[in-house]
């Protein structure tokens, strides 16, 4: 393997890491033309990019499944660990003890997340573990061919499976009850938010749930089903327009951005996000204010995008663990082997 | 009557819950400091207070330490058990019973003597109401002192080491074991000839159970991560690491080198240990049968990633939930193979405590060297309870991280390497791990079809590459996994071959065949899978080789089976699966009902080798009186 080069005939614009945003790229992918997913990944590129992350500080996670095998579609510098299905939560846990200064940004499913994973998913955010986790929702099974999935809404009717008898597991609701530290949802047809939150998420210090709606172009896009293009288009309602202000930048509030319309939040490392008002104040801090506005977007029927909630101030389950500085994966044998006179301690120890 | 020295077996009959093992652990270690073998196994039932429960004693002048059917010496104390227990007393044995017991003492071939537990107590006003059914079973210990000649001193250290040396638990216990010996002293008159005098045999042992020398090996071979789930036997083994991980790995800044995990299923424990495992860490779980069953899809998974995590499962008798708390070796063929698809994984077999320390270091050299997950087959009865062991030692290796890259070795390499190539030709590849800051360093890991770069590919001759190179893989461990452990006898015309705790029966057995039956064996205790050079050797001696083993379906002679099929008409299984602990008693009948006298040269003799299960069965059946499942 060999550093790849810029493409002939292209201007190097390089970042503050030094790299460029071909450094940033994976495979190309092999999932259908016009997959949310894909667009997702392509936000993924282009955050990292910007936010001049070092590939090489990021492992990836996935399960099984169409948005599982996004991993390979970006970051291909950096280490990835495509698992099982349902169960990523737990290898993306023991993962990140092997060296503390990763970051992990994992990609699962409506499935893998919401079906299979549901137990792992409520324990990765009950831990607080240091990962961004996005859930590329679509309400539909891809791979084996168009089941329903447990966020697909009642009524939904699909081909071959007929009306969906059952009613949908809210992601983002579930990572609230789970005490996440993050939880935002967005559209895959809406980039810049995307894009925007994915920024947020990396700075944010824990657990950063993405609940992204990302359109089965294939087996869910009827434009009356939720999951679809045509329907979030028309019924997204973003809570606030959000702006990623990267550490040291200065906060330039445009001309339009009065006081009492704008809300800023401040995360772990520098950076802050400014949150607009749009119809009206949204305060993400407050976990009754998230229940309130998800359980509001269920009864009226809207896709309710945006910061959904935040709390900034939760130790990560690696600062639980108080660990030494050094990444316990270079740590050497004279500091995990006790010394030799221990082992008659030990044995004193014995009865 | 002849005075009997040091060669007899006690049980305890008392309630679960009901404190008793306090006693009970302090008539074994004060048996132990009297410099007697000695060992105790505790036969309790799955459940926190009410039901009976049994433990037994056995102190043997020659080191002769499986369990025994037949009890000499008895002690009842739960009225719900007393009619069996009495029952259970060998002819000529001695029973001793708490008096507030009302039921008839019908035997008049045994020695009986009541003890008035609950007027002791009362006779000690310092004891606190709450505290007096606890302290009651330091009667039976204070009667025994003056009966059998159990130590005093010793029973003060038994008791000064179980409390921590906290001296208000340690007199209130000691005061009534005294005030016992005194009143034993006063109104039992000796009608039996058991007695307990001091021998030397026991100097320079320690006494510990399984799972804590698992728990210290572990942390003594580096152990930095480690995922469980609460199981039965398994969880004294993830207790102990966080009981011994602040003492051998404490730094003077406080932080820590490693982390323990309590996971919120097996699914996840194991996830866990092999993300760990495949960003660098040292990592294990610990579980037991039931728990291996929800991990499998995940063992798959590390079979075919690569990925190098230590698996102990400390076997309980299933299958199911079964019976959670009796012992067994039943999960042998099922880890074997564990895993959908074509799979073979390491199996280290440890057979006494000193071995659960020793494979608790070594399992990590194996798994990092052969970045493989090892599984260690330990059981309830090595696990749980307390063993007399040489101490443990020092690891006699420097520690082998096996084939890892990393920056530096990168840069020499000029970033070309892959991660699937044998390019040593033993099959083992290299691996880089996360935080590895190369551009070049990083791979992308997969439970799917992948080629030597680590990508996605559904090619077929690439698939079959990579499944050819696991498979020769397999092959390479087969030199660095423990060899076994041979007892030989002179002239020995028939091989024994067992693995586990079964040890201490087989030799017994072993001995009493040489003895009484005339015939000699020799004995190979298997220490792992695959089987290295030593095994080969010995199934090719003998025309005649028992394999004996705690199961129904003799699951170590399906392997052997497999591995020397033209050695297979001269196994004769012996196994034998009911969650006891093996007694030389079965070993010696399941030899004796298989046994072709005057075989020919490797085993022409073509005797039926459809000895009958049933006879074996029965022969158990009829001895095995303290099963405590048996209503």
């Amino acid at each position: 393997m060999t550093q790849p080069l810029p493409m002939a005939g292209t201007p190097t614009n390089v970042n503050l890491a030094g790299l460029t945003k071909g450094d940033y790229r994976g495979n190309p992918s092999t999932l259908c033309q016009g997959c949310g997913h894909n667009s997702i990944s392509n936000q993924i590129i282009a955050a990292m990019y910007e936010l001049n992350v070092v590939p090489e500080n990021v492992i990836k996670f996935s399960g099984i499944g169409c948005s599982s095998k996004s991993p390979t579609y970006f970051m291909n510098r950096s280490f990835g660990f495509n698992s099982l299905h349902g169960r990523m939560p737990s290898i993306a846990t023991g993962a990140l003890f092997g060296d503390h200064t990763l970051k992990g940004i994992a990609v699962s499913g409506d499935g893998d997340t919401a079906s299979i994973g549901m137990g792992q998913f409520k324990h990765v955010m009950r831990r607080n573990v240091n990962m961004v986790y996005i859930i590329e929702n679509n309400g539909v099974y891809g791979l084996t061919k168009g089941q329903f999935s447990a966020t697909a809404e009642r009524g939904l009717a699909l081909k071959k499976q007929g009306s969906n008898p059952y009613m949908p597991i809210d992601i983002c609701m579930e990572a609230v009850i789970t005490n996440a530290t993050f939880v935002a949802r967005s559209f895959a047809g809406n980039a810049k938010q995307v894009k925007e939150l994915l920024k947020a998420a990396m700075s944010h210090h824990g657990i950063a749930v993405l609940d992204i709606i990302s359109p089965c172009v294939t087996f869910n896009n009827n434009e009356t089903a939720y999951h679809s293009y045509a329907w979030g288009k028309d019924h997204e309602e973003p809570l606030h327009d959000i702006t990623y202000i990267a550490p040291r930048n200065e906060i330039m509030l445009e001309a339009e951005m009065k006081e009492g319309e704008i809300r800023e939040v401040a995360l772990h490392d520098g950076s802050v996000v400014i949150l607009k008002n749009l119809e009206k104040d949204y305060n993400p801090t407050d976990r009754f204010e998230a229940m309130r506005v998800l359980e509001e977007g269920q009864r009226n029927n809207w896709l309710a995008t945006g910061l959904i909630y935040i709390s900034t101030d939760k130790p990560t389950l690696a600062e639980t663990y108080e660990l030494v500085d050094t990444p316990l994966n270079r740590l050497q044998e004279q500091d995990l082997r006790p010394a030799p006179d221990m082992i008659d301690k030990v044995n004193a120890l014995m009865f | 009557m002849n005075k009997v020295v040091n060669d007899f077996s006690i049980i305890v009959g008392t309630k679960n819950g009901s404190g008793s093992s306090t006693a009970n652990t302090t008539i074994l270690r004060a048996i132990f400091k009297m410099g007697i073998p000695v060992s105790g196994k505790n036969l309790f039932p799955s459940n926190i207070q009410g039901l009976p429960t049994w433990y037994t004693i056995r102190a043997n002048k020659d080191g002769f330490l499986a369990r025994r059917e037949d009890q000499e010496i008895v002690i009842a104390m739960n009225p719900e058990s007393f009619t069996r227990d009495l029952a259970s007393v060998a002819i000529g044995g001695a029973f001793f019973y708490a008096d507030d017991i009302k039921q008839p003492v019908t035997r008049a071939d045994i020695a009986i003597y009541p003890m008035p537990v609950k007027q002791i107590v009362r006779g000690d006003p310092t004891i606190p109401n709450d505290f007096r059914d606890l302290v009651g079973n330091m009667v039976y210990v204070g009667v025994l002192s003056q009966m059998i000649g159990l130590d005093l001193e010793t029973i003060h250290a038994a008791l000064s080491f179980h409390f921590k040396g906290k001296q208000k638990p340690i007199d209130m216990n000691f005061n009534i074991v005294k005030a016992s010996m005194e009143w034993a002293k006063a109104n039992l008159e000796k009608k039996d000839p058991f007695y307990l005098e001091t021998m030397n045999k026991t100097e320079g042992l320690i006494m510990a159970d399984g799972n804590t020398a698992a728990a210290i090996g572990s942390i003594f071979g580096g152990v930095q991560f480690a995922a469980w789930y609460p199981i039965t036997p398994a969880s004294s083994l993830a207790d102990a690491l966080n009981d011994y991980f602040p003492i051998l790995r404490k730094r003077e800044d406080g932080k820590h080198t490693y982390a323990v995990i309590q996971a919120e299923d097996e699914l996840a424990a194991l996830g866990m240990a092999i993300g760990a495992g495949w960003s660098g860490l040292r990592s294990m779980t610990s579980t037991s049968g039931p728990g291996l069953s929800l991990m499998t899809e995940f063992a798959g998974l590390a079979y075919y990633a690569e990925v190098p995590v230590v698996v102990w499962d400390v076997q309980r008798i299933g299958p199911s939930t079964g019976l959670p708390t009796r012992t067994s070796q039943a999960d042998l063929t099922f880890v074997n193979f564990i895993g959908h698809g074509d799979s073979q994984s390491i199996i280290l077999l440890p057979g006494s405590v000193t071995e659960c320390f020793e494979f608790g270091w070594k399992a990590f050299d194996i798994a990092e060297h052969q970045q493989t997950p090892v599984f260690v087959l330990s059981d309830l009865d090595i696990g749980m309870n307390q063993w007399m062991s040489k101490p443990f030692e020092y690891p006699t290796t420097r520690m082998n991280r096996g084939k890892v890259l990393w920056e530096k070795d990168l840069e020499a390499l000029r970033g070309n390497w892959a991660r699937y190539l044998d390019k040593d030709d033993d099959g083992v590849p290299y691996r880089t791990v996360p935080g590895n800051k190369h551009p070049a360093g990083a791979y992308f890991t997969r439970g799917t079809g992948h080629d030597e770069q680590a990508r996605y590919t559904e090619e077929a001759p690439v698939f079959l590459r990579n499944m050819d190179r696991l498979k020769k893989k397999y092959e390479t461990a087969r030199s660095y996994v423990p060899a076994p452990v041979l007892y030989t006898t002179e002239g020995a015309t028939v091989g024994i071959i067992g693995f586990g705790s079964t040890e201490a029966a087989i030799l017994e057995a072993k001995h009493q065949l040489e003895m009484e039956h005339g015939i000699q064996a020799d004995f190979m205790r298997i220490r792992a899978l695959p089987f290295t050079q030593e095994v080969s050797d010995f199934v090719a001696k003998y025309d005649q080789i028992f394999v004996v083993e705690m199961n129904r379906d003799g699951q170590m002679n399906q392997i052997l089976t497999i591995e020397y099929p033209q050695r297979a008409p001269y196994f004769k299984s012996v196994a034998y699966g009911d969650g006891m602990p093996a007694s030389a008693r079965w070993v010696r009948e399941g030899i004796l009902t298989r046994y072709t006298p005057n075989a020919g040269h490797n085993g022409s003799s073509n005797r039926a080798q459809t000895e009958p299960r049933e006879a074996v069965q029965a022969a158990m059946a009829s001895s095995n009186n303290t099963s405590g499942d048996q209503k």
